[in-house]
């Protein structure tokens, strides 16, 4: 007996799988099916014990499998199967993928927020300390000694804890623009500056509390941001990648291998069986199959391809297998022609600007424009020292710090966001929201959009129930997608003595006789002979009149429902879709939308969306074709379900999970309630300086009131903020 | 007011000691997955080591 050696044999997920320095392997999976923490702890004890397996673990939070092995004793392959066996779907994915750099953002905001924190509550300590012997009978020399202490925590405290917000205002200083990190890291640093030269000179008013007490507040607000983004992005990784990398290579000498697709190379063939998606754009070389164009043109009725015809990635394979040479990646192949199309549409949208970052460029010449009043006042009006002066110009600059403003937008999106999380809808960008609501003009794509994007059996009035049983028992032998929607149709089980001939059908060998269910020549009848159009299969058999079963793409069960919706909360809604025209007036009547495009190139569909937001409407996009993906990225904010293409998904700013079309009218609710809690908070914290400003240019202001004026006003905006979680929209 | 001198310090030793408990914990990846890490602390048994596991195999099948 030989041990297999490392490398002998080939595996498809080798690409993925990490050599660590001891010479053991280490993988990272996606893991679809986890729900509970029971089901972390069975799938860790089911690989656990198995020889070699160092470690498994289960990360609960972005259910992803972390595994580690030992080569000489196992390898990767049967080590997943065992985790398929129990009913979890497990596919290796990049660890070194887009979430890890918010991962270590996350990390580094965590770290800052600790140190803001230990500093933030040893100087409020000793400044407490420092209030109550203004009041009572403390001499300067402890005074003075205790702001000295206070004085070497905040220091560094506020350089390390204070890094994200100062890298952050240099690289929009150096951009020649402002956000609201430009005003935070002012008032800190000034704050700080101010504080240490009073230490120096001994004075009586030290503000080190209100620095690092600003940076712990803004830390939290951003640290809960980036997590949550990150835990929605890595969900929305592993919806991609559990689509299942694989492709089957076809060796020169007629062997079949299991590859990651990334690793197909030009002129490699593929082998496709059928109701499997196109891996790679290519022509076919052998074999004979229709072909659901649904992802790319949005044409839901399936085409005849044979050798020597192009298809695409992102396609289905309906009938039979066929191997497909992959073809040249130039710049006319689809997928370069769609990501041109794409770029382009991503330039002319233009960046936006949020909502907080604008009123950082309002703010920041507001703020100066005080503290430069409150001195010329003092200086030359009222004839105050400069010293004094000065520092009535600094109390300006530190009590009007941004920080319920800083945390206005920030605490309310957590909020937003984490609701539509529980609800399976993934927002991926940060402004995504703020976008959102301001939507007034929805754009759907038809199929797989408003449709579920699959067959589904239609009518079976004029079938008797013996054949339908007969029908379905024979369809569910088989894996082609028509015969799986009979199937399902009735719950049937598999029929024994049943045979597959791809391409054509299935026959059934019973007492009685042949029967047979598949294509109309199959059954014996011509073909285009039959009554209705669309996809259909016929069953056929001794003394048995043939039988059509016709299918069709069933609107998703609540669309009519969501566009009423949307409709009532004064939203214009339209269909724009690659289908032809007769199928979409007809979609359109079924879920009353009155505006309605059919036979829609990717560009018209571009086209379309960029004359709507040159009228000034506000667009959102919701598509999951591959054609839809440019008008995605052209759109104000664009929306795809988890079924949609992976460039759609990549494309779009929310993903959302499920058969329903409910979450788009949903996301867009919290999307309006979340702004108006918003605009509720940056009025409080207006308001807030409205009381604090006056207070600062009158000279009265004190690190104690300092101190209670800023925490007073960040809880009213938080407290307010809390309010997105209430459970309906309003 | 002198046992301040020392009393301080002591305080802001005693908080640095545990700000670096929590950069160490950060950094040693304990905070990848919150909700995984509360639920297993719940479970009733430990978790086998490979060799534990083994060892219980066989016992099972010498039964």
């Amino acid at each position: 007996m030989t041990i297999a050696l490392d490398g002998s044999s080939p595996s498809p997920w080798a690409s993925f799988v990490r050599r660590l320095a001891d010479g053991n392997q280490a993988v990272t999976c996606a893991v679809e099916g986890i729900h509970c923490a029971a089901c972390v702890q069975s799938i860790e004890r089911t690989l656990e014990p198995i020889d070699g397996v160092i470690r498994a673990r289960v990360n609960a939070s972005t259910h992803r499998l972390h595994l580690s092995w030992r080569p000489s004793e196992t390898e990767l392959a049967p080590l997943l199967e065992q985790v398929e066996r129990m009913g979890y779907r497990t596919v290796p994915c990049d660890s070194a993928d887009v979430t890890a750099a918010n991962k270590s953002y996350s990390r580094t905001l965590l770290q800052a927020l600790a140190i803001a924190g230990f500093g933030a509550m040893n100087v409020m300590v000793l400044s407490v300390a420092v209030w109550a012997g203004l009041a009572e009978d403390m001499g300067p020399s402890t005074r003075n000694f205790l702001h000295w202490i206070a004085a070497l925590i905040a220091v560094p405290t506020v350089s390390i804890a204070g890094y994200p917000f100062f890298r952050s205002a240099w690289t929009a200083l150096a951009g020649r623009s402002t956000n609201m990190d430009v005003p935070i890291s002012l008032a800190v640093i000034v704050t700080t500056i101010a504080s240490l030269l009073e230490t120096i000179r001994g004075a009586e008013y030290v503000y080190f509390d209100a620095a690092l007490a600003l940076l712990f507040f803004l830390l939290i607000g951003r640290y809960l941001d980036s997590s949550l983004r990150g835990k929605a992005l890595s969900a929305s990784q592993n919806l991609l990648a559990l689509r299942g990398k694989v492709a089957r290579l076809v060796t020169a000498d007629g062997r079949i291998e299991d590859i990651a697709v990334d690793m197909i190379k030009v002129g490699d063939r593929v082998h496709v069986a059928p109701g499997q998606h196109f891996q790679v754009d290519g022509n076919i070389v052998e074999g004979r199959t229709s072909v659901d164009l649904s992802l790319i043109t949005g044409e839901a009725a399936p085409l005849l391809a044979g050798p020597g015809e192009a298809v695409y990635a992102g396609s289905s394979n309906l009938d039979a297998a066929v191997v497909v040479e992959a073809s040249s990646v130039g710049a006319d192949t689809l997928l370069a022609e769609i990501s041109a199309l794409m770029e382009n549409a991503e330039q002319h949208r233009g960046r936006y600007v949020s909502l907080a970052d604008r009123m950082a460029r309002l703010y920041t010449p507001f703020v100066f424009g005080f503290s430069i009043a409150g001195f010329v006042l003092w200086f030359a009006v009222l004839g105050a020292g400069w010293h004094e002066a000065l520092m009535i110009a600094v109390a300006v600059l530190i009590v009007t710090c941004p920080c319920a403003l800083g945390l206005a937008v920030p605490a309310v999106q957590v909020g937003a966001v984490a609701r539509l999380f529980r609800q399976g809808i993934l927002v991926k960008s940060g402004d995504a929201l703020e976008r959102l609501q301001a939507v007034n003009t929805f754009i759907f794509d038809k199929t797989g959009t408003l449709t579920l994007g699959r067959p589904t059996l239609a009518s079976t009035r004029d079938i008797s129930e013996t054949v339908m049983a007969v029908a379905a028992g024979m369809a569910a032998n088989s894996a082609h997608p028509l015969a799986q929607a009979l199937a399902n149709a009735t719950g049937a089980a598999p029929l024994p003595d049943t045979t597959e001939v791809p391409g054509d059908g299935l026959f059934h060998r019973g007492t009685a006789g042949e029967f047979r269910l598949g294509r109309a020549e199959f059954v014996g009848i011509p073909a285009g002979n039959g009554p209705g159009t669309g996809p259909e299969l016929w069953f056929g058999g001794p003394n048995i009149e043939p039988a059509r079963f016709g299918f069709e793409d069933r609107v998703k069960l609540d669309a009519r429902q969501c566009i009423a919706d949307l409709v009532q909360r004064g939203c214009r809604v339209e269909i724009l879709s690659g289908d032809r025209k007769a199928v979409v007036a007809d979609m359109a009547a079924q879920v009353s939308i009155e505006t309605w495009h059919g036979e829609y190139r990717p560009a018209n569909k571009v086209e379309r969306l960029q004359l709507l937001r040159k009228e000034g409407q506000h667009v959102a996009m919701v598509g999951d074709g591959l054609n839809d993906a440019p008008a995605l990225a052209a759109a104000d904010i664009s929306l795809s379900p988890s079924t949609a293409s992976d460039i759609s998904q990549t494309a779009a700013d929310i993903v959302f999970q499920g058969d329903l079309l409910a979450p788009v009218a949903e996301a867009h609710a919290v999307a309006r309630k979340s702004m108006k809690l918003v605009r509720e908070n940056i009025g409080l914290a207006l308001g807030y300086n409205l009381v604090a400003v006056p207070i600062a240019l009158s000279g009265a202001l004190t690190p104690f009131i300092a101190a209670i004026l800023m925490s007073a006003s960040s809880i009213v905006v938080t407290l307010n903020a809390l309010r997105m979680r209430a459970k309906r929209p309003a | 007011m002198t046992s301040l001198y020392y009393l301080i310090p002591i305080a802001l030793l005693l908080g640095i000691v545990g700000l670096g408990a929590f950069v160490w914990s950060l950094r040693t990846g304990q905070y990848e997955d919150l909700e995984g890490e509360a639920q297993r602390a719940l479970r009733d048994e430990a978790p086998l080591s490979p060799e534990e596991a083994r060892r219980g195999r066989l016992a099972q099948k010498d039964e």
